[in-house]
């Protein structure tokens, strides 16, 4: 398998291949060299293209049911889930499909964290990939305000509000984004537009995601630079696509238990209740993927300081490649980097657990030590260990380690 | 390595079901083992006829039903009462229709796709007839409420004398399950209030629970065919699993013998 | 890659059994997609409605609406009856006794939606005294028949009864 230039069988395929080259782009697609040794935290990539696709998907079809209208949106979310042929499978497929597309792309960032995958030459790849994230975020929490639930409601109001924090303009910045001096039918109607335009704006991002990771190609596990194709690399196609099937597969069995058995549980109970401009809910907690940063905004006591700091968290992201400079990609062969790596997991855990907890005493204690330690381990502790951190030594190619060692461990 | 792996999988579930956990109330609700829980879990026909009784003789004079019509009551996985017994029923109710060619609204007998007739014209009414309190929509209340069925089953047998040294305000009640404890709804069952057609004795605690069965089901009116149509998906996605895991493991073969 | 022919047979097995059941599960998905796009219950549970004739007078029409479309609902006079049963089966483009269009006389109940393509004929014009659609020039009689035009059949007659005197039941 050398580097080679595709020429299609057919003669029409050929006329075809020379004004519009798709078969060359499938036949790059197929044949991808791709490093062997991916494990199957490398098979999210192939998952979080599905949830896109399903989320798309049933988000169509639940659009053609929906009515975005602050009267009646609550009883047409229910029409969907009473009347419609198979609406109700729908929607817990698009409500629960949410919470799988972000379960999903949080391993698929701690995958990128642990193995050192946004560093040089894939800087650009982690920085789309966290602008995918970030619309993410918005897409999915103006979708959690049609159903205009107690929670779509409050929920809006509150994130809305965020921005009322920006000295001079902050006020005049929310009305503009409510359409009126609350949240109502105008702020709806926007968020129910934006909610269907930015998934097709990800749609292109995560074209331009695989695009920019066909150029250096996979990172891989034990992090060394490959030569591609050689005895390290497979054809994505069949060996990565059975891969991510199979992983897909699994990924599914969890979807349909969430969807089948337990629909609502990763939902909130308040947002059964039509949305109430006069009374405000008890506990407003946003759906479980925000909590991480929800414990942020409201570790810090100063309004415009917790949203800075809330908007810092995500945006420190982007600057990671530059601030950790150690050359060694892969946390295997980082052993002090790994240990930090797990205590950071462990800090967005605890920040998830306290943001669903109140605001008040010992969680807020926890709350603000997780969120000093979460900047301290990108601000300082990155830094200070890309020069000082011994690692070990890299193998020369990928085969090299699993020659030598008498692991038969399946790939 | 592997341990990690083990400890980071176990966190995320717990930090899944962690917030659940956490909200549940203070007060310890009542567990009933409703035939509707778990993953194999189906309607009782007869209890949710039974509810329905209880919901249009007591509950309907004030709570709404506006999600519902009368033809859900015939449909399958509901109560399933025959074509003709929902005629019957949507019959007995006056539905305000128009307006005619005169432009004037008229009233005529109930049909199976009209909506159930809410007690009150609008909320506003509602609050004036209940010293200020919304008698909540019954459509997806059970959704609607941390806890669910068992709460709502709670709630209704859960009225007491307050506990001494306990203020209680003017014209609310004391519940054990009420957050806060005060209600504004008086209790609203006694033991013998209906007269089941079945011959069911009509207790308290029984008429409790057949309502909240009927008001699961008009939450979630297809909660059979979910389960049922679960089962058959997760069936079939474990066999295309095998499947594929076997097949996958062919082609990687080719790989692994050149080593 | 020298192995003998059985396991070859039973590795294509394999990928052919995992071919066919990835596409029964493709196929079984794609239905709820497909299907919700029918009529839902609730629009399937308006299929019938009644309505009150007791108002109209002989030689008037109304028009009501059913599952989305008008239906014509005339009190025909003597006249028009007798104009409708008078004339040759053999003259019609699409032969049908008046008797067979109408449960009495007097009522004539039919779907108010040329079978061109689609459009609603004005009562009491065209050239023969019956319905006349200006989309594209089909002239129906006072039995809803096709006599001059592009429409290629009579107008449709829905289901519907008499409930009683003064009640019809359409659907």
């Amino acid at each position: 398998m050398s580097e080679h230039h595709y020429t299609p069988s057919s003669k029409f395929g050929k006329w075809f291949n020379d004004r519009l080259p798709l078969l060359t782009l499938g036949d790059h697609l197929a044949s991808y060299p791709t490093p062997k040794n991916l494990n199957y935290w490398w098979t999210f990539g192939g998952i979080l293209t599905f949830c896109l696709v399903t989320q798309i998907v049933t988000g169509l079809v639940l659009a053609m049911h929906y009515v975005a209208h602050a009267d009646m949106a609550f009883d047409s979310v229910e029409h969907i889930m009473r009347n419609v042929n198979y609406g109700w499978l729908i929607r817990y497929i698009h409500s629960n499909g949410a919470s799988m597309f972000f379960l999903a792309v949080y391993i698929h960032i701690f995958r990128a964290l642990f193995y050192g995958s946004y560093k040089s030459p894939r800087e650009i790849i982690w920085i789309l990939g966290m602008l995918i994230y970030l619309l993410m975020m918005a897409t999915a929490f103006m979708g959690y305000v049609l159903p205009w639930g107690q929670m779509s409601f409050w929920g809006a109001t509150v994130i809305t509000n965020l921005f009322s924090a920006i000295p001079l303009v902050g006020e005049s910045i929310v009305t503009w984004l409510w359409g009126g001096y609350a949240v109502d039918n105008p702020t709806l109607t926007r968020f129910f537009s934006l909610h269907y335009l930015f998934p097709f704006i990800i749609l292109g991002l995560v074209v331009l995601h695989i695009w920019a990771l066909h150029v250096p190609g996979n990172n891989n596990p034990v992090g060394i630079d490959i030569k591609k194709p050689s005895k390290d690399t497979v054809p994505f196609h069949p060996y990565i696509t059975i891969k991510d099937l199979f992983a897909l597969l699994i990924f599914l069995i969890i979807f349909s238990g969430f969807v089948f058995f337990s629909p609502n549980v990763l939902g909130h109970s308040d947002n059964y209740i039509q949305a109430n401009p006069m009374v405000t809910p008890k506990h407003i907690v946003p759906e479980w993927y925000l909590l991480p940063f929800y414990a942020i905004l409201r570790s810090v006591p100063d309004k415009l300081g917790g949203v800075v700091l809330l908007f810092a968290s995500i945006f420190i992201l982007m600057a990671l490649p530059w601030l950790d400079r150690s050359k060694v990609r892969s946390a295997i062969f980082r052993p002090i980097y790994k240990q930090f790596f797990w205590l950071l997991v462990l800090d967005v855990l605890v920040l998830g657990y306290v943001g669903a907890m109140p605001a008040e005493g010992l969680y807020l204690l926890i709350a603000r030590v997780s969120t000093a330690y979460y900047f301290l381990h990108f601000l300082v502790i990155l830094p200070v260990l890309s020069s000082f951190e011994k690692t070990e030594p890299l193998p020369l190619s990928i085969s090299a380690p699993v020659l030598t060692g008498n692991s038969n461990e399946y790939k | 390595m592997n341990i990690n792996k083990f400890i980071y999988i176990k966190l995320i579930i717990i930090l899944l079901f962690s917030s659940n956990i956490l909200f549940a109330s203070d007060t310890k609700l009542i567990k009933q083992n409703w035939s509707f829980k778990g993953v194999t879990g189906k309607f009782d026909r007869s209890s949710l006829q039974r509810g329905y009784q209880v919901y249009t003789e007591v509950c309907a004079s004030c709570h709404s039903m506006n999600l519902l019509s009368y033809r859900n009551l015939g449909e399958k996985g509901g109560p399933e009462f025959s074509l003709d017994q929902v005629k019957a029923i949507a019959a007995n109710f006056e539905i305000t229709d128009g307006p005619n060619s005169d432009g004037e609204m008229f009233t005529r007998p109930g049909r199976p796709s009209d909506k159930f007739v809410s007690p009150y014209p609008n909320v506003q009414a509602s609050m004036a007839a209940n010293g200020g309190a919304y008698p909540p929509d019954m459509s997806v209340l059970v959704k609607a409420r941390k806890g669910g069925s068992d709460y709502i089953y709670s709630l209704l047998v859960g009225y007491e004398d307050p506990p001494s040294g306990f203020k209680l305000d003017d014209g609310v009640y004391y519940n054990k399950y009420m957050d806060g404890n005060q209600i504004k709804m008086s209790n609203p069952l006694s033991d013998g209030l209906v007269s089941y057609s079945d011959g069911t004795n009509a207790t308290e605690s029984q008429m409790a629970k057949d309502v909240t069965h009927f008001l699961t089901w008009a939450a979630e009116p297809h909660l059979e065919n979910r389960h049922k149509t679960g089962w058959r998906v997760i069936i079939f996605l474990i066999i295309l699993t095998l499947l594929v895991y076997f097949s996958m493991k062919k082609v990687w073969s080719r790989i692994d013998s050149e080593k | 890659m020298e192995k003998s022919g059985k396991k070859n047979n039973r590795r294509d097995f394999l990928f052919t059994a995992s071919y066919t059941v990835g596409a029964v599960g493709i196929g079984a998905t794609i239905w709820p997609f497909i299907h919700q796009m029918n009529p839902d219950s609730s629009v399937k549970a308006l299929a019938t409605t009644e309505v009150d004739i007791s108002q109209v007078e002989p030689g008037n029409s109304i028009t009501v609406l059913w599952r989305g479309k008008p239906v014509f609902i005339k009190r025909r006079t003597e006249s028009e009856i007798s104009e409708a049963r008078s004339v040759k089966l053999e003259e019609l483009k699409h032969p049908e006794k008046d008797e067979d269009r109408v449960q009495k006389p007097e009522w004539l109940v039919m779907m108010g939606i040329c079978t061109h393509l689609g459009c609603v004929p004005l009562s009491d014009k065209g050239e023969y005294n019956g319905w006349f659609c200006p989309c594209h020039g089909s002239h129906y009689d006072t039995a809803g028949r096709i006599r001059k035009g592009p429409a290629p059949v009579n107008m449709e007659i829905p289901k519907y009864e008499f409930v009683d005197n003064n009640t019809i039941k359409i659907g």
